[in-house]
């Protein structure tokens, strides 16, 4: 694929937009149905007013083994409000009603094989899902869920990390659509002061194996690392804890979540938007 | 890769991608030292001056009455650390030693991995972290003890319901985060490719040894082999060497706590269904999104809503077959058993005898039953006597 085609997928679209202008792309990460539905959508909505070129959004799992403390605990605050699969597509249709952000989720294997493999591509496309990403699903075991992903044009994403050795990159790249994941640490989820110093030449590795986008994600905890993530060569920046831990902090208080979840968004975009 | 660890339609490694590079290293370690015969002579060793193998083949004079026919328990609570998991703890440590890892983790439940561990780590001079529900932590005090005092980092995990589903978790939340010095030491032959492989071979010496034994003494191999199964390692190690043998049953028996109806039990392999959890595919259960049950059993050990993927082949194959024991069947045959022949057997073990004298009627004079006894009961006794204490309260 060139650069100059025009990309199909509407991340691929958004990112390059931002890159285009000299800018990197700032998607935010929530889990839905924390801490509950209504609230969730409200948030969900003011990320995508203040400054979201896409959005990332996590189905809660019981067992989210790839995910630190701040995400599962928004897992299981989603879980206890009744949050499930079904809801969580009925949340995505509820918002693009109002806002038509792109929209990428981030799910573990087993929520995707029982829903059905390609019921749940079919209905992730029908609510306007432009990605997918399955936390625990390697490239050697993804055959069904891309032709799945493919045959509903949704666009399957994979993980890529430092650690992943070229020949590796390279059969990702074969199977990925829509944009590289790329890990900004060995490690899971959670907010680092550090942008891994290995970032760049791991980045520089995924850009030889693929034209898509590099977002950067995992550890990324303030504006200070969105930009080093950027400087390394990520062409936008995933964030979630960071996120997250703002809708922790006020789940007594709607509004104050409200704001403090819109705050760190303007931030962060702000951050992710600098032009280099 | 060079498998891809797959058991019928289970099996497989889903897991995120920094696991992926481990997990490689892993199997190329473990397929390299497979061939080397000073890597299988010094486990050898070890388990023999060790950890005190071969361990006993016992007829049961008791059991064989009761049950109407020659009954073997493999003894497997006199091995060093009381349990099975030594022969797997002995050959993953030597394992991370060649693989110049300077620091070893586990995930427990009953605490008799945690256990295995620890000792491994101590006789390697490796760093020992043990992952623990903050529950199983409470409930199996002496373990913890043993673990702190062979140098083992004991930490409770408070995620999910604490328990061993959740200690997992955590120890492969640890594991990607310290990916390069670290090795995990999988205790049942569930997990990810290869560790499902890994397990069984390790623990395959229990079976070897029940047919050496019983050839000697008997002239021929057993009718059935019973063994509990949580995640299924015992089992594993009892069955693999009778897999191809047709004219040996194997029968699994499993946690059913306050009974199937109930909803609290561990009956995996006969009350769940195929899903996705700790990297690999295998009976699981869960509710219909598939988010994840916890597990009930009297017996931390087998308090796990996971079964290992051979597991689930043998069974969809008919090769073996899975029956349950509930809380109440375990703790009679625990209390039966030491009052009959004065052998404690861990509330894990409990199960499988259990399990075998209900199926008493399926076998005449002339067959010879084998029980895995996995683990002895001294771990258990606070819990199993307050449970009793209960009951004959009620």
């Amino acid at each position: 694929m060139s650069r100059a085609t025009p990309a199909k997928n509407r991340i691929t679209a958004a990112v390059r937009a931002r890159n285009a202008a000299g800018q990197g792309a700032f998607v935010p990460f929530l889990v839905l149905g924390d801490p509950d539905f209504e609230t969730s959508l409200m948030l969900a909505q003011t990320l995508a007013d203040n400054g979201a070129d896409a959005l990332e959004l996590g189905f809660a799992f019981s067992d989210p083994p790839a995910d630190g403390p701040v995400i599962q605990r928004a897992d299981e605050r989603a879980l206890a409000a009744g949050m499930t699969p079904a809801k969580a597509f009925d949340l995505i249709e509820a918002l693009h009603r109002t806002h038509a952000i792109p929209v990428s989720l981030l799910v573990y294997y087993n929520l995707v094989l029982q829903f059905g493999v390609d019921a749940f591509y079919r209905r992730a496309a029908a609510v306007g899902v432009d990605a997918v990403l399955v936390a625990d699903l390697p490239p050697e075991h993804a055959k069904d869920a891309v032709e799945a992903a493919r045959s509903h044009g949704v666009a399957p994403v994979f993980l890529a990390s430092e650690l992943s050795p070229p020949e590796r990159l390279e059969r990702i790249a074969a199977l990925a659509e829509g944009y590289i994941y790329a890990l900004a640490r060995v490690g899971v989820t959670g907010e680092q002061t550090d942008v891994d110093p290995n970032l760049s030449a791991a980045l520089d590795r995924m850009r030889a194996a693929t034209d898509l986008p590099l977002l950067a994600g995992f550890g990324i905890g303030g504006p200070e690392q969105a930009l080093a993530a950027r400087r390394a060569g990520a062409d936008g920046v995933i964030v979630g804890s960071a996120i997250v831990r703002r809708v922790a902090a006020h789940l007594d208080d709607r509004d104050a979540m409200r704001d403090a979840v819109a705050e760190i968004a303007s931030t962060l975009a702000a951050a992710a938007h600098t032009t280099l | 890769m060079k498998h891809t660890g797959s058991y019928g339609r289970f099996g497989g490694f889903y897991v995120a991608e920094p696991l992926i590079p481990a997990l490689e290293e892993l199997e190329a370690a473990w397929l390299d030292a497979r061939e080397d015969p000073g890597f299988r002579a010094g486990l050898d060793r070890l388990l023999r001056h060790y950890a005190g193998r071969p361990t006993p083949l016992y007829r049961s004079p008791t059991l064989s009455e009761d049950m109407g026919c020659h009954v073997y328990l493999k003894r497997e609570d006199l091995l060093h650390g009381g349990a099975h998991k030594t022969n797997n703890t002995l050959g993953q440590g030597l394992l991370a030693a060649r693989m110049g890892k300077t620091r070893i983790i586990a995930e427990t439940g009953a605490g008799q991995h945690g256990v295995a561990t620890a000792m491994i780590g101590a006789l390697l001079g490796l760093e020992v972290k043990i992952f623990m529900g903050s529950l199983d932590v409470e409930r199996q005090a002496p373990n913890v003890q043993r673990m702190r005092l062979f140098g083992a980092e004991v930490v409770p995990v408070d995620n999910g319901g604490g328990s061993l589903k959740d200690a997992i978790n955590e120890a492969m939340r640890y594991w990607t985060e310290h990916i390069r010095d670290t090795f995990y030491v999988f205790g049942t032959a569930a997990g990810p490719h290869p560790y499902p492989s890994i397990v069984r071979d390790f623990q395959r010496i229990i079976g070897e040894e029940i047919a050496a034994q019983l050839l000697e003494e008997q002239g021929r191999l057993p009718s059935a082999v019973i063994a509990c199964v949580g995640g299924g390692s015992n089992a594993i190690g009892a069955f693999a060497r009778f897999v191809e043998e047709d004219g040996v049953q194997l029968i699994g028996v499993e946690p059913g706590g306050h009974g199937v109806a109930s909803g609290k039990h561990g009956v995996t392999l006969g009350a769940g269904r195929p899903g996705c959890l700790h990297g690999s595919i295998s009976y699981v259960l869960q509710d219909a999104c598939g988010q994840i049950h916890e597990a009930h059993s009297i017996s931390a050990g087998l308090d796990y809503p996971g079964v290992g993927p051979e597991h689930a082949h043998l069974m969809e194959s008919k090769r073996a077959e899975y029956v349950s024991a509930t809380d109440d069947e375990a703790l009679d045959a625990f209390a039966w058993l030491s009052r009959s022949e004065g052998i404690l057997p861990a509330l894990e073990s409990s199960h499988a005898i259990a399990g075998a004298r209900r199926l008493a009627d399926r076998f005449g004079p002339d067959d010879v039953v084998v029980i895995n006894l996995s683990g002895r009961g001294d771990k258990d006794l606070a819990h199993a006597m307050a449970a009793l204490e209960r009951r004959a309260g009620e």
